[in-house]
């Protein structure tokens, strides 16, 4: 199949960055985008140019790895689909697909859709965790946990770290990926112990690292590769209240 | 090069515990003193460096990947195994073992399979503590599955994201450490060699690979986690990234390589589509516990599956193997698949696959109950394929899938270099010839919270300390130049095959001749092929850009020249082994029902292979003792 790409170049992270045009017509349907990329770039190598810069790891959607924008839409044009997922048999043959990278102040581009996301590990080196020590921990079963609760902890703690939400977030904020981690953990008994720390020091560190406020628009749920819901943030601000207000 | 097994004496059951008893130990307060370098965090990477930096010593880590939480753990699908006996199915310590060794065909070490399954309950313990949300019953209590080659539910898994959920209780461990200021971690930075000092680790050299600096780091231990090398086949269900280059690289300056040709097919992948295809996605073996695998009795039925009717199907697992029939053992159900397909019953476009269905378990669970357990995965098989598998049967075909070859340890994970310590699937040690499945991550997190920080502290208690000063410093700059070097000879070699094309071609190259079935002749063909092929690698590789900045393909040109370097290595491996085992699978070498037929008279020894020059590896021999269990046929009909 024919493409149009308008892809995002840019050297480095203090380099201008501007859009370069590549045209092909021997994409396959069944290509990922990441394939199509590879495609594109083992051309681009041949004839001497710099082959695009963009990360990818596991291409089955559960690394958080890949991530770029497709045609302004975050990950892909598929609802709740990683860039790695979306395959060409989403777009009409022929297509013009404009590929930029993410464009959040605290995920500065390192080089042409690829970009750094450090501040997320750093939110969760200031308390994305339960303090206990490797070795003989208490009989797994001893504390019962609902069902519900296993399950509903399970789906906060599914996210995979790959930034969408705040890409997609007109402030720039990272809360969902913030108040994933910290309802995960307070969803659970033995996170709750720590919930009120956790929560004062993880707020603090996304604000220093740059993110935006959350004022709940709610895009940031409807990209989301894991459907993380907009409940996990609601669930920060009641924990964040609590800590607060003691 | 010395093989020293190092298994403690005494009653099977009670080694750990008398090595842990009499291990070494160093003050609390002089523990900060030592240094220890990991690379890699994956499970058995964060979970050995979280816990030596809880127990006081110094720790730097590495990984490729800019994140930790990235490593390819993170897409382990089914579950880890551990003998907690929930479900009161005759589940033990025991019966845990002894599975795990006939189903890695009686080519593990005794001592450390049985360590393995003494470990696991408190694994489960320590990720419920750290906040893991396993699947749970109603009533509160675990949840669990089974999985292939066992007949007893031991399977703890959170949805269709068990490695994903264990991998960050891990990785969280670790932040935690290096928000505490016990570990550095240095992400975006790639091991290229390991240094020795009088013949002993002494630290690694790394690359920057945002900024292409080469450097080296001392340490006084140094432990390898960096995963496993199935992407060596191209096509395969492992992470992109994936390569051998820290185990190679150890292996050239010292380390064994055991058993390197032992890899599993995984029988649940989804088949080649397309020839732009870059990976194989795996679908996960507990699809087994509900899904009934088939073929059509006629040879190229071209009906829709659901136009065949039952009387003209063959599920052939359940015909062949009655008592463990859709769960039958990885390297058994691949090889049953690929005999399938072979003699022209394979489905699908390109008449590569068979059927993985679920109509049985729809009618008697429903969807919602089926969807609650593999949703996930019927949602990734439709991204991937278009279709939806509630309403016909998956497509299905063995990958390569994990390499239970790797650098060769010791009961105490150390590998043939001393104060080298491998952990996870970088090593060889508990799965022999066939992995069962659910272990691995299992392997991981034991190797890296409960054995090594024993280990590695009884290591340091007893070593002297290493000689510090310009002569060590020194041997880094030079190694780091050397690297250099060679990264400049790359980028300036006027070439016109990209690194990726040599992986590919070499990918076919095992696929066809050292996969799931290998034969004299072919691998002796193999052999010459990956030598015309490296040969034509160090003429015509083109690799773009310069050093420096960011360069994907210098990273893939030095993890390919590895991989075709350990290829040859393997199809020497394979064509050594005049015996089927496990994984391995000689045709000259069948029982007349066409299963494994091991040889253990001449056989019954771990191959470990010294480096001594370019295509001249020298054979050293680990022989297996099997006292607490005689090795038998391996049946699961
Ligand atoms: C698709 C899939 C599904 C699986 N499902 C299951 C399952 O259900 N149950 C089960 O038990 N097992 C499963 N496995 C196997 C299991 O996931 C792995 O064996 C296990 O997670 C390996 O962990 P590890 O820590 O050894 O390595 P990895 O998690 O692969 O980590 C390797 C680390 O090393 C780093 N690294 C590598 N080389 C270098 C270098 N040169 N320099 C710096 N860093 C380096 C990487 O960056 C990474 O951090 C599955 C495997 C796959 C591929
Ligand atoms: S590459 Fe792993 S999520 Fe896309």
């Amino acid at each position: 199949m024919k493409l149009t790409l308008k892809i995002w170049r840019q050297a480095s992270t203090q380099a201008q960055g501007k859009f370069e045009t590549y045209v092909r017509d021997d994409f396959d349907a069944a290509m990922s985008v990441p394939e199509m990329l590879d495609h594109l770039n083992r051309f681009l190598i041949k004839s001497g140019e710099d082959p695009i810069a963009f990360e990818s790891d596991c291409r089955e959607g559960i690394c958080g790895q890949c991530g770029f924008t497709i045609n302004g839409h975050i990950h892909s044009s598929d609802a709740g689909t990683t860039t790695c997922q979306t395959h060409l048999r989403s777009f009409k043959d022929g297509e013009t697909l404009w590929l930029e990278p993410f464009r959040v102040g605290a995920f500065p581009v390192k080089k042409d859709l690829m970009i750094d996301r450090s501040a997320l590990d750093r939110i969760i080196q200031s308390g994305g965790y339960i303090s206990v020590d490797t070795g003989p921990a208490v009989e797994a079963n001893s504390q019962l946990i609902s069902h519900e609760t296993a399950e509903s902890a399970f789906d906060s703690a599914a996210c995979i770290g790959c930034g969408a939400c705040a890409a997609v977030c007109p402030n720039a904020s990272a809360s969902l990926f913030t108040g994933a981690k910290i309802s995960h953990l307070a969803k659970l008994p033995q996170g709750q112990v720590e919930a009120p720390k956790r929560v004062l020091s993880m707020v603090q560190a996304m604000d220093a690292e740059g993110f935006g406020a959350c004022s709940l628009v709610g895009a940031c749920e409807a990209v989301c590769p894991q459907g993380i819901s907009l409940a996990n943030i609601a669930q920060m601000n009641e924990e964040f209240r609590k800590a607060w207000w003691g | 090069m010395k093989l020293d097994s190092k298994i403690p004496p005494g009653e099977l059951s009670q080694k750990w515990t008398a090595f842990k008893a009499q291990a070494a130990l160093i003050n609390p307060a002089n523990r900060s003193k030592h240094k220890i370098i990991v690379v890699g965090t994956g499970l058995a990477g964060s979970s050995s460096a979280a816990s030596l930096a809880e127990l006081g010593f110094q720790v730097e880590v590495f990984t490729f990947h800019d994140s930790a939480r990235r490593a390819h753990s993170v897409a382990a699908q089914g579950g880890v195994n551990a003998a907690k006996d929930y479900k009161n199915d005759g589940d033990s310590v025991w019966r845990m073992f002894h599975d795990t060794l006939k189903g890695g065909d009686f080519r593990a070490r005794e001592a450390n399979v049985y360590r393995l399954a003494e470990c696991s309950a408190a694994l489960i313990d320590q990720a419920v503590a750290q906040g893991v949300p396993f699947a749970r019953e109603y009533g509160g209590y675990l949840s669990n599955r089974s999985f292939g080659g066992v007949q007893v539910s031991r399977t703890f898994y959170a949805r269709g994201q068990t490695g994903q959920q264990l991998l960050q209780g891990a990785y969280q461990a670790l932040m935690r450490q290096v928000h505490l200021g016990k570990i550095k971690l240095h992400t975006r930075h790639e091991m290229l060699d390991l240094m020795v000092s009088d013949g002993r680790a002494s630290g690694v050299v790394c690359r920057n690979l945002d900024t292409g600096h080469i450097q080296s780091y001392e340490a006084d231990a140094v432990l390898l986690a960096s995963g496993g090398y199935g992407k060596i086949y191209y096509l395969s269900t492992l992470a992109m990234n994936c390569n051998a280059t820290a185990i190679w690289r150890a292996h050239k300056r010292g380390a064994g390589f055991a058993a390197p040709s032992w890899t599993q097919f995984h029988p649940t992948s989804l088949p080649q589509l397309g020839s732009h295809q870059s990976k194989l996605t795996l679908m996960s073996e507990s699809l087994r516990n509900d899904g009934r695998i088939w073929v059509p009795k006629q040879k190229g039925d071209a009906r829709p599956p659901n136009a065949i009717p039952e009387e003209e199907r063959d599920y052939y697992l359940e015909r062949r193997y009655p008592s463990f029939g859709n769960l039958a053992p990885r390297d058994i159900a691949s090889r049953a698949a690929l005999e399938r397909i072979e003699k022209g019953f394979g489905v699908g476009p390109l008449k590569n696959a068979v059927y993985l269905d679920f109509k049985t378990a729809l009618a008697k669970e429903g969807q919602e109950t089926i969807a609650q357990r593999y949703g996930n995965l019927f949602r990734m098989y439709e991204k991937i394929t278009g279709f939806n598998a509630y309403q016909e049967p998956m497509l299905i075909a063995p990958a390569a899938h994990f390499s239970m070859g790797g650098l060769w340890v010791d009961y105490q994970l150390m590998s043939t270099v001393n104060g080298l310590f491998v952990l996870g699937e970088a090593n060889f040690s508990d799965h022999g010839a066939n992995r069962l499945g659910a272990n691995s991550l299992l392997q991981a997190c034991v190797d890296g919270y409960f054995i090594a920080p024993h280990t590695v502290m009884d290591f340091l208690a007893k070593a002297k300390p290493l000689p510090s000063g310009p002569d060590r410093g020194k041997q880094g700059a030079e190694l780091a130049q050397a690297q250099k070097s060679q990264l400049e000879k790359w980028l300036q070699n006027q070439g016109s095959t990209t690194p990726e094309e040599y992986h590919q071609a070499l990918g076919k190259i095992l696929y066809e001749k050292c996969g799931l079935r290998r034969e004299r002749q072919n691998l002796l063909a193999a052999r010459e092929e990956i030598k015309q092929l490296q040969k034509d690698f160090d003429q015509n590789i083109l690799v773009a850009g310069a050093d420096g900045p960011i360069n994907f393909e210098l990273e893939k040109a030095g993890r390919v020249a590895d991989y075709l370097e350990l290829g040859a290595l393997i199809v020497e491996d394979a064509l050594q082994r005049e015996e089927s085992c496990g994984a391995h699978f000689r045709e000259e070498h069948q029982t007349s029902e066409g299963e494994a037929q091991r040889n253990d008279a001449e056989f019954q020894y771990v191959s470990v292979w010294e480096y001594t020059g370019k295509h001249n590896p020298k054979l050293h021999q680990e022989a297996l003792v099997f006292e607490a269990l005689k090795p038998t046929q391996r049946s699961y009909k």
